[in-house]
């Protein structure tokens, strides 16, 4: 019977369909090729154009040099703009990720009244226009005859944060089980140890996320930041004006820099959580 | 179950400061560009004095004088949001169920992009598809393009431009939804004899919905009032309603009309994103 | 005098214990006491109190009525964390994000006790997982899960130790191992256990004392074999084992004895094992107490004539019979195959005895589908 089986020929399938078949089976794999391309484009131009030699416009390149990359604070205000930008997003994370994570345990662990309206409140200014939040704020200001500057943005990037940083956290709590600390409590931990040994550990990383989403946020903001800041400089105000005449070679390092810095930063704590798990 | 503290309101509390905030920060300006709406400049008065008469007229004439910027900005917004999830849905499927152990890498891949400032990236895309970059020359000795047309400022880079940048915000939550769908009910699928085709349409479409209509929301909502895209990659012919906005407070002082603008713009958000949340039925988004 | 409730010890004493939610009331006037040193299992379906009322002794819900004692100590208010009670809860709530050692010595560490590497140590070996002090929970098996967090809660020697259906999540072999060893350790440690579950096999193999719980009250409390050969209420009767319950009418007195009438024949039964208030009762007699013979041979005992085989089921250790009686209802036999004679077969005419102290009396008015496995209610939820 079994000899049988081995004699048989294995059936061969035509080439055409063979690979139509291979096709079919991989034809997301594919794009997936395409898509993640289409996304690093402008990364890999900017990256590519960071080397070149191109003085004040970098326009067209011009040739190959790493002296952007040796002296990347050497184009004017520059690193006046870089350092804003950070100084602000540092402000803007702290501030907002220790408010928003006091609302995200008041809606996510409590049952209170108005807490439907508290989850409209927060929602809603992720759905406004960021030229509405911007132009908003502004006009309060200048009601108040506050100048726009370093303040008045930190105050902007806080706002529109916040709202981020509580569906976050909020969303890690809601995966925290209760029964966790009320375990906690049977072990002889009152409500503030449970909180700082059981709670706080649990929910760490989802605060750290929302932390780094609020920091990406702020230093990436334009358009809020440009109704706000008045005559001080951040890195992507920095770029638009720049743009007009020409963006220096060192903005790109930057941005490089800023690439490879978060991707890094992404990717060790990827390898973290992996390690922890093991 | 929450164990509730005796006396003490904790929740009030720990609300507080943030909605304070809030109030002080987000809902206090949004009633003052209300009631700065409706002013009009003092009569002999400086540029940026204005006095509240309840002018009205202030919308009517901020919506009639820029009608075409706000239709453009809506067909913009709309346009970009079904590029993004046409581009994205695909993309976010292949992560969420092709791609095995690569999945968290993939993830980081896709919001990496967006790690270099939103503005280098833009203008990066200014300079590959405008005369100096190599696509168009190449193009036009192809003869694919007229030597007088060019990708830059034109509608086509705003809205390429805007689908480019509201990528993430569509993958990621259309990643989260279709990660959350039980392979089984597939498989389930298909042993009820339903081809991919049919399983893809009846069962993956529907059970994605939640992060449909999250990405289209996240994606709609900023592209419509977004003026970057417009300023950098395209011309006066391209203006949208935020462009409009930001020139009047910054090149020609109008508040009271910027301020209607702004009015008008969220209002016009808010009634369609009412009418598509009630046609999607999804209650909880946040 | 006072003394702080971390101190408490003693028996555990409830009180006319109501826990209500609206109108729904969820634990209605229970009143118990659990001795020092005993293992004790509160029984029931689901949704009959019995995981409110631990979690009632444990602080984690306050009774709206009622009080509860440790002791002499009224701990009815205190906060989880001062009283001398430990859980091990049903998904065994170990901290991932800490070792087994740390998770362990938590509840140690909260009272101030700075050295705890040997309490910790002894009790691992106490469950035989020594090597396992530096794992993270994620890491462990179920089975492993369990005793860790079976130890977290002994290494603080509590007056009481409360177990939510700790073996709910084990496959059949490692919970019946699990089940001995819980017995071995209550005996060797000398903690008083109190056991909630709803596998009926499990408190009686555990418990020294069941309390059988039924929609926020205890129906019938005392040990496995009480329970079992006594039952004083149908639910009782049905949710411990299985029953067969004969509607009869009580005809008069035998010396000790009550004489029955069912259905057209006569039946006797101690009078001390009948709990029925007026001449109408349910006899009511464990399968496993019925002897199948043909009609015909010499039967002694109790006896019921005019069965037919049903339905046949071999099961290996026993063989199961459903025999139909005159009057239409079927009884439920179990015949242990220890003597080498084949089986009966369906349509066979048999007659059915019984050793009359085995019968057991419930009121006539009881409904006697109370406690039976499947219920119609349940099968909407």
């Amino acid at each position: 019977m079994s000899s049988k089986i081995k004699d048989a020929t294995i059936p061969t399938i035509p080439f055409k369909a063979r690979f139509s078949r291979w096709f079919g089976r991989n034809l997301l794999r594919i794009y997936m090729i395409f898509g993640f391309s289409y996304l690093f484009i402008p990364v890999a131009y900017t990256f590519a154009f960071s080397f070149n030699d191109s003085g004040k416009s970098n326009l067209i390149w011009k040739g190959f040099t790493l002296g952007n990359w040796q002296n990347p604070c050497g184009a004017p205000q520059i690193c006046a703009a870089l350092g804003n930008s950070i100084k602000i997003g540092l402000l803007a994370t702290i501030f907002s990720t220790i408010l928003g994570t006091m609302i995200a345990f008041a809606i996510g662990r409590y049952q209170f009244a108005g807490r439907s309206s508290s989850n409209l409140l927060i929602f809603l200014p992720m759905a406004t226009p960021e030229i509405v939040l911007g132009a908003s704020l502004l006009s309060l200001f200048l009601v108040f005859k506050v100048n726009p500057g370093f303040w008045p943005t930190v105050i902007a990037h806080v706002m529109f944060c916040v709202s981020f940083v509580v569906v976050t956290v909020k969303a890690r709590i809601a995966s925290l089980d209760p029964r966790l600390e009320q375990a906690a409590m049977d072990l002889y931990a009152n409500e503030l140890e449970t909180f700082r040994r059981v709670t706080l550990p649990l929910v760490a990383p989802g605060i750290a996320g929302a932390a780094l989403l609020a920091f990406s946020l702020s230093f990436d903001d334009f358009i809020i930041t440009n109704f706000n800041s008045g005559t001080m400089m951040t890195f992507p105000k920095f770029v638009y004006v720049a743009a007009a005449r020409g963006i220096p070679a060192q903005a790109n390092v930057i941005g490089s820099s800023m690439f490879f810095l978060a991707l890094a930063i992404v990717v060790a704590g990827q390898l973290v959580n992996r390690k922890k798990a093991r | 179950m929450s164990i509730t503290l005796p006396k003490v309101r904790v929740p009030y509390l720990l609300l507080f400061p943030g909605f304070a905030f809030l109030f002080t920060f987000f809902i206090l300006p949004i009633i003052n560009l209300a009631q700065t709406s409706t002013q009009t400049p003092i009569a002999g008065g400086d540029t940026g004095q204005y006095e509240q008469t309840f002018a009205f007229s202030n919308y009517v004439n901020a919506f009639l004088d820029n009608r075409e910027q706000f239709a453009r900005s809506f067909v913009y917004a709309t346009l970009a949001t079904i590029f993004a999830l046409a581009i994205a849905y695909p993309l976010a499927y292949a992560i969420a169920f092709k791609s095995g152990k690569f999945k968290n890498i993939l993830l980081v891949l896709v919001v990496a992009p967006f790690f270099t400032s939103f503005l280098l990236r833009t203008i990066a895309w200014k300079q590959i598809l405008g005369e100096e970059g190599f696509l168009v020359p190449t193009l036009r000795n192809l003869h694919l393009m007229g030597q007088q047309t060019t990708i830059t400022s034109t509608s086509v880079a705003v809205v390429a431009g805007m689908t480019y940048n509201f990528l993430p915000f569509m993958t990621l939550p259309l990643y989260a939804s279709l990660e959350r769908i039980d392979p089984r009910t597939i498989e389930a699928s298909g042993d009820l004899y339903a081809n991919a085709i049919t399983t893809f349409r009846r069962v993956t479409v529907p059970l994605s919905m939640p992060g449909v209509v999250a990405g289209t929301l996240l994606t709609f909502i900023p592209a419509a009032g977004d003026y970057v895209n417009a300023a950098i990659l395209g011309s006066p012919n391209t203006k949208m309603i935020g462009n409009v906005i930001e020139s009047r407070y910054f090149k020609i002082v109008d508040y009271p009309t910027a301020a209607a603008l702004s009015f008008t713009l969220m209002a016009a958000i808010l009634i369609l994103v009412t009418l598509y949340i009630r046609k999607a039925g999804t209650e909880e988004l946040v | 005098m006072a003394i702080d409730p971390i101190e408490a010890r003693g028996d555990l004493r409830l009180t006319r214990i109501t826990k209500s939610y609206g109108d729904f009331k969820a634990v209605d006037d229970l009143t118990l006491t659990i001795p020092k040193g005993s293992f004790f299992a509160l029984l029931g379906p689901s949704g009959c109190g019995k995981t409110t009322t631990l979690r009632m002794v444990a602080g984690l819900e306050e009774p709206t009525v009622g009080s509860i004692h440790l002791g002499d100590t009224d701990i009815t208010t205190t906060r989880p964390y001062q009283r001398p009670i430990n859980t091990v809860f049903q998904n065994y709530a170990l901290f991932p994000h800490l070792t087994i050692f740390e998770n362990i010595a938590f509840g140690l560490r909260r009272r101030g006790i700075k050295d705890v590497k040997e309490q910790v140590d002894k009790v691992l070996s106490l469950v035989e997982l020594p090597h396992l002090a530096e794992r993270k929970p994620t890491q462990l098996s179920g089975g492993q899960q369990q005793r860790i967090a079976l130890a977290r809660a002994i290494v603080n020697r509590p007056a009481l130790l409360l177990l939510d259906e700790p073996l709910g999540a084990l496959d059949l072999k490692l919970r019946r191992q699990m089940q001995i060893e819980l017995k071995w350790i209550q005996r060797e440690v000398g903690l008083t256990f109190v056991h909630v579950t709803h596998d009926q096999e499990e408190a009686m193999t555990m418990a020294d004392t069941i309390a059988v719980m039924n929609e926020g009250k205890i129906e019938q409390m005392g040990s496995p074999a009480d329970l079992y050969d006594d039952p004083e209420t149908a639910f009782v009767a049905n949710f411990l084992g299985q029953s067969n319950l004969i509607k009869g009418k009580i005809e008069g007195n035998d010396g000790d004895n009550l004489v029955i009438d069912l259905f057209g024949q006569k039946i006797s039964m101690p009078k001390a094992r009948s709990h029925a208030v007026d001449n109408s009762l349910y006899a009511g007699i464990r399968p496993e107490k019925f002897r199948i013979t043909r009609a015909g041979s010499d039967v002694r005992g109790n006896v019921l004539n005019g069965g037919r085989i049903e339905d046949v089921s071999y099961i290996g250790v026993s063989t199961q019979y459903v025999v139909a009686m005159p009057w239409g209802q079927e009884l439920m036999v179990f015949e242990q195959n220890d003597d080498g004679v084949p089986p009966f077969n369906k349509g066979e005419e048999v007659v059915i005895s019984w050793e009359p102290s085995f019968t057991f009396g419930l009121r006539g008015d009881e409904d006697i589908e109370a406690g039976t496995e499947v219920n119609p209610e349940q099968l909407d939820e």
